[in-house]
């Protein structure tokens, strides 16, 4: 990963909040961004661009911060036949219409503790994009809070000519692992963010109910289980530095040195402990495997293990 | 969809009001059902834990369903009620809720019954919130009919 700590055109303070995490320049706090919108940075030609990412498809339709755009992740960052992200010229067309250009500062928001947003910073990332920042707390602490919401849409025109987002070849290698990748890497430092039930294998079997479930439950072996929301506040915001160390350095001995992978069933809430891993304790090599276990658990003759974490 | 699917009349009409619609319209029709999910009643409010939770929605949703005692001899033409709790915060699963309540509420056990597994891929959704996310509803139309066949037996 590139050094992400210059500053940028549009913005150059670094929160003080956030001065202890290991790239501090990623998160934003509701209070901040509410200044940005106050002042009209948010949106317009050299503006912040704000994107809502969540998992309920509607909730962006139902009020969002003003200014931010939609992007979803399944619509917009997923190709619609092959289980991939969209390619280069996808993303520049998902990029451009939203009034991104490779310089614009975006902040991502979302539902669900900012998993999807997460994700969506994640995918980002693995065209480039530099300057890319997440929302501490997401919508459900901008909601807490009482600020404002809109149902207006901004109407953005699309870069078009010079002005379009480049087409960027997605590099998958530094950021994103694969099945044989995680093949490869075990007896390496591995990240289950599951729940409890699902590492352990218990939760795979519940007759008569159809489910995008998989044909095997359990972890891949060596996994250390550190569910997702352990990173995360009540408030949905991250943990101090501090705790965060507490739980994936002293608690279960993942060193910052180490390649890591990390995985969940889809690949969302990876994205949330990848971000953990990577921007906040500063981890070098973290691989988010977004195959994860509906393609691990459902692969022909790959090891898994089952039972509590040890 | 080319195949075509059996749906009850009032499901049918509301297939039909999406499928005339552009995929922006469609998520928009889809938030006036999630605004218009009727309001849980007085004996289930507070009392989730006596609703069933549709596990393959990944926001939080329950259902409860009632079945008419008569007529006593005619199991398959009692009538069916449907309750539904969704937070404000998962309009999309609201509006799944809202469409199956819209579409079946009322019905006698054996129409709800004879509803085909499809009937969630009829609504023209697919490109508007993607079939990964219609799965939720499939899981409530499933929920829904084994809970009215047990409850239809006594």
């Amino acid at each position: 990963m590139a050094d992400h700590t210059e500053s940028t055109p549009t913005t150059s303070t670094t929160e003080s909040a956030f001065a202890a995490y290991a790239h501090p320049e990623r998160l934003v706090s509701t209070q901040w961004l509410a200044e940005q919108v106050e002042a009209g940075k948010v949106g317009g030609p050299d503006g912040i661009v704000v994107l809502e990412s969540d998992e309920d498809v509607l909730l962006y339709d139902t009020g969002h911060i003003p200014g931010s755009l939609k992007l979803d992740w399944h619509q917009d960052l997923n190709d619609a036949v092959v289980r991939d992200y969209v390619d280069a010229e996808q993303f520049a067309a998902v990029m451009s219409a939203r009034g991104i250009s490779r310089d614009t500062t975006v902040v991502v928001y979302g539902d669900k503790n900012n998993w999807w947003a997460a994700y969506a910073l994640w995918v980002m990332s693995l065209f480039g994009h530099e300057d890319v920042r997440l929302l501490d707390g997401g919508r459900a602490k901008w909601v807490a809070e009482g600020r404002e919401l809109t149902k207006d849409v901004p109407q953005v025109a699309p870069l078009t000519g010079d002005a379009a987002y480049p087409v960027v070849e997605r590099d998958d290698t530094p950021i994103r692992a694969f099945k044989e990748d995680v093949l490869a890497h075990l007896g390496g430092a591995l990240v289950d963010v599951r729940s409890p039930g699902e590492f352990s294998g218990e939760l795979l079997h519940m007759p008569d109910y159809p489910q995008e479930g998989a044909m095997r439950g359990g972890h891949i072996p060596g996994a250390r289980s550190v569910p997702w929301a352990r990173a995360a506040n009540e408030d949905g915001t991250f943990k101090s530095r501090e705790d965060l160390e507490a739980i994936y350095l002293t608690e279960q001995g993942l060193s910052p040195a180490d390649a890591t992978i990390a995985y969940c069933r889809i690949g969302e809430r990876s994205s949330h402990t990848w971000f953990v891993l990577t921007h906040l304790l500063g981890f070098g090599q973290v691989r988010n495997y977004d195959g994860s276990w509906t393609e691990w658990g459902n692969s022909v003759r790959v090891p898994v293990e089952q039972g509590a974490p040890k | 969809m080319t195949d075509t699917v059996d749906l009850p009349p009032a499901m049918r009409e509301v297939a039909d009001d999406f499928a005339e619609l552009t995929a922006n319209e469609r998520l928009q029709l889809l938030l006036e059902f999630s605004e218009g999910l009727p309001e849980l009643p007085e004996r289930y409010a507070g009392s989730l834990d006596s609703m069933e939770q549709v596990h393959e929605c990944q926001s939080p949703i329950f259902l409860a369903v009632e079945v008419d005692d008569e007529p006593a001899d005619r199991p398959g033409d009692r009538a069916v009620h449907l309750f539904f709790s969704a937070p404000p915060e998962a309009p999309t699963t609201r509006g799944f809720a809202g469409i199956l309540h819209e579409g079946l509420d009322g019905l006698t056990v054996a129409e709800v019954l004879a509803v085909p597994e499809a009937a969630p891929y009829q609504f023209s959704l697919g490109e508007a919130v993607s079939p990964l996310r219609l799965r939720g509803m499939v899981g409530m139309l499933s929920r829904i009919k084994r809970q009215v066949a047990l409850k239809s037996q006594s």
